[in-house]
């Protein structure tokens, strides 16, 4: 049976240094307009501009090899850029996707040509990635996806409809899954390939859709006779199955997957003062050893991932227990801002701030894969299925 | 500390397995496996662990110590050992020679204050004092005009009322008034009534994490193996779900414990690190014993809940666990303290710096 072994990973002191840069960068971009850190909907304006200046410190793809630009630092030190980023509200959403995801896909499938023309400009800041998975009729099942890629002269043409994509509409290059062949009898996951496309060639469109927390921030798009190149496949044809599942514990334990309402926490800590009643205290003790371990746990896993290792069943845990828990986080912190809030008044700031995150609660224990499907994979990890 | 390397670790485990194996005590049905043992763990030095090598102990290294007390709690170990080692611990701080009898540690409750008067005899009550046929001494840590101290007490000298816990296992309140230390010495600095209750909570954390282990190894078999409605139990969706939430916690326990023993090593008891470490691993192992001990016995259905079943040996010890040196709400309080003062500013960067 499989053991869950978390052990006690410790940042290096160098993390300390860079910590720090991060910080005083953060700092001064706060000091400059760029973002307000209690407000997590500030900074859409300014994250392009943003990306390129923190490329410029060399902290997008850092861990990639230096021939395309990156640094070759260790998974702990984007850890600590990772984090000091989400807590601090930074508008990341230019270079997030690319960095944590789509980098480390190409410089493992694509074609040396395009690891050349994509790579050095991601680490630059100055491209935006999209993640084309989900479809109308394949979400959890992503080995329904039905949009077609057919082969035409030097490449393939797309059609089809990809939804939930998070920032098409700001993203340059997308990497989408599509169905070159029909899937076999023996293996449902046969017949899709993941494809590089470029957002803006000619036949694809992005249509914004709405989300309950009030943002716009994914998207359907549309693929109407998008012509790609060849040497645009990603990894084997018909083979993409064969790809997702090592990428995956990079994708779910990082500090992203339960820092997401941490704002909820902050505020609450900010609204109760010094002496806040016992119950209260007492509260914010239990939510602070909770997020406390979440972290251990996360910081186990990148020391895991530093040395080689592919912890996809701790990985997943990371995700589970940690979204659920910043799912309940505004919750909680509403439910201990009221006994404060009934010695001192109202607290409208509180309020306004917590109303956004109770909003966004509900996506993050769908958003890059729900609760279930992340249980089941625990489940197989643990020898049931 | 590499933990499946380790030498010493691996021999407790195999010496619990041998001794103290919890189907094997189940089916004796008495307490006739206890005297041998105990004696033959007592003859494996580990009770003194922690016992640097001038004062007679093996000075195994804080964290392996923390590591065999994780497997004691795989085998719901009904020995104690934990007890043993902690007290042990504490006498060796203060310069004391351990004895060869066990000695338990007092406090081990949060409000628990033992006093010395001018004459050299304690006085004050203890509650929740870990204690067993094995335990003749105890240490106790014991307040001063002249600093925290610690001394040696036989059992047989102090009024005790032992009752036993959830697990069967007895908690004692003990009453000190007029009793002379058999010896008696300064508490090096820093060893004070919140350090005792820090690494009696860490080494609980430990025990936890351990029962925790198991319960999620039996529990993943039993559905393995367990048919009904012509299939095994876990390939129902829900019996796998419920399954992995319990990995879920057994992961946040061990996550949790295990970083709770690396900061004592190399921070002490007494850093704000270290107060944020150890109480977050007590409180975050107390619920996990809660929701973990629940979803095993679901998966159990109704033989876990038999007294021939191994299963309550480790979900009842580690909920009784959850009540020595502090429970939740204590640790909460003492945390959450803590994050009033640092503020919503301070918060991040304590978190940050572990
Ligand atoms: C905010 C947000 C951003 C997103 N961004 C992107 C993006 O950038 N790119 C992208 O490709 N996708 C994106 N998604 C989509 C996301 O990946 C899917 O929503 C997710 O995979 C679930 O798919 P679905 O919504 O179709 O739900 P479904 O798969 O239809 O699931 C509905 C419910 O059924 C449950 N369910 C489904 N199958 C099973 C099963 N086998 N066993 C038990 N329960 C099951 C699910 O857990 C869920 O509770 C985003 C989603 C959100 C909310």
């Amino acid at each position: 049976m499989l053991e869950l072994r978390f052990d006690p990973v410790r940042l290096p002191p160098r993390c300390n240094e860079l910590r720090h840069e991060v910080r005083e960068f953060l700092a001064a971009e706060v000091a400059a307009g760029t973002f307000d850190p209690r407000d997590p909907e500030s900074g859409s304006s300014t994250a392009k501009e943003f990306s390129k200046r923190v490329g410029a410190r060399g902290w997008i793809g850092m861990t990639w090899p230096k021939q395309y630009g990156g640094q070759e630092r260790s998974f702990l030190e984007r850890y600590v850029v990772t984090e000091e980023m989400r807590v601090a509200n930074a508008p990341t959403r230019h270079f997030f996707v690319a960095d944590r995801q789509s980098g480390p896909t190409l410089i493992r499938y694509a074609s040396e040509a395009i690891k050349r023309k994509i790579l050095p400009a991601i680490v630059r800041g100055e491209i935006c990635f999209c993640i084309g998975m989900s479809e109308p009729n394949s979400g959890s099942d992503l080995f329904a996806a039905s949009t077609k890629a057919t082969r035409v002269d030097h490449g393939w043409r797309i059609n089809g409809t990809k939804i939930w994509t998070s920032n098409a509409h700001n993203s340059d290059y997308m990497i989408g899954l599509f169905r070159t062949s029909a899937s076999t009898r023996e293996n449902r996951r046969h017949g899709l390939t993941s494809f590089l496309v470029n957002m803006k060639a000619p036949g694809v469109s992005c249509n914004p859709i709405g989300q309950m927390s009030g943002q716009k921030e994914f998207n359907e798009v549309v693929f109407d006779d998008v012509i790609i190149p060849d040497d645009h496949t990603i990894g084997e044809i018909d083979g993409a199955w064969k790809q997702a599942t090592s990428e995956l514990a990079y994708e779910r334990s990082g500090p992203e997957r339960f820092l997401e309402t941490y704002g909820a926490l902050s505020e609450l800590v900010d609204a109760v003062g010094t002496q806040p009643p016992a119950t209260v205290v007492a509260g914010i003790g239990r939510l602070v050893a909770e997020l406390h371990t979440l972290r251990r746990m996360s910081v186990s896993v990148a020391g895991m991932l530093e040395a080689g290792r592919e912890p996809v069943v701790e990985a997943a845990i990371v995700k589970d227990v940690g979204t659920v828990w910043e799912q309940g986080l505004p919750h909680r912190a509403r439910d201990l801002a009221a006994l404060v809030a009934h010695e001192t008044g109202p607290n409208v700031t509180f309020d306004e701030k917590l109303a956004f995150y109770l909003k966004i609660a509900p996506k993050v224990t769908i958003q890059g894969g729900t609760t279930e499907i992340l249980r089941g994979i625990i489940a197989r990890g643990l020898g049931l299925r | 500390m590499p933990e499946q390397e380790s030498y010493v670790v691996a021999t407790a485990e195999r010496v619990f397995a041998d001794l103290a194996d919890p189907q094997s005590v189940i089916q004796l049905r008495n307490d006739s496996w206890r005297a041998p043992a105990w004696a033959a763990l007592l003859e494996t030095g580990l009770p003194l662990a922690w016992v640097p090598e001038v004062l007679g102990g093996p000075d195994v290294p804080l964290d392996e110590g923390f590591a065999i007390l994780r497997a004691s709690g795989r085998v719901a170990l009904a020995l104690p050992l934990a007890e043993a080692m902690l007290g042990a611990w504490m006498l060796a701080q203060a310069g004391i020679t351990p004895p060869p009898e066990a000695a338990s540690i007092v406090p081990s409750g949060p409000h628990d204050q033992i006093l010395v008067g001018r004459d050299g005899r304690l006085a004050g009550k203890a509650t929740c004092v870990a204690i067993a046929t094995e335990i003749e001494r105890l240490a106790v840590l014991v307040a001063s005009n002249e600093g925290p101290h610690v001394a040696l007490v036989r059992t047989t000298d102090c009024r005790i009322n032992g009752r036993p816990n959830l697990a069967g296992e007895l908690r004692a309140s003990i009453d000190f008034d007029g009793v002379f230390p058999l010896a008696y010495a300064k508490a090096p600095a820093g060893l004070n009534h919140a350090a005792v209750l820090r690494m009696g909570a860490a080494v609980r954390a430990q025990q936890i994490a351990g029962a925790l282990e198991r319960m999620l190894e039996i529990s993943v078999r039993y559905a393995t193996e367990r048919i009904a409605f012509g299939k095994p139990i876990g390939q129902f969706q829900a019996v796998q779900h419920n399954l992995a939430k319990l990995g879920g916690e057994v992961a946040a326990s061990v996550a949790a414990a295990v970083s709770a023993a690396d900061a004592i090593l190399h921070e002490g008891l007494a850093s704000d690190a270290s107060i944020l470490e150890i109480s977050a691993a007590k409180i975050r192992c107390g619920q996990a014993a809660e929701v973990g001990a629940a979803i095993a016995h679901q998966v159990h259905g109704a033989i876990g809940f038999t007294d021939e079943h191994v299963l309550h040996r480790f979900s009842l010890r580690a909920l009784s666990w959850r009540d020595d040196f502090g429970n939740e709400v204590f640790w909460s309080t003492e945390l959450g303290s803590m994050v009033a003062r640092v503020g919503a500013r301070g918060l991040w960067p304590l978190l940050a710096s572990r």
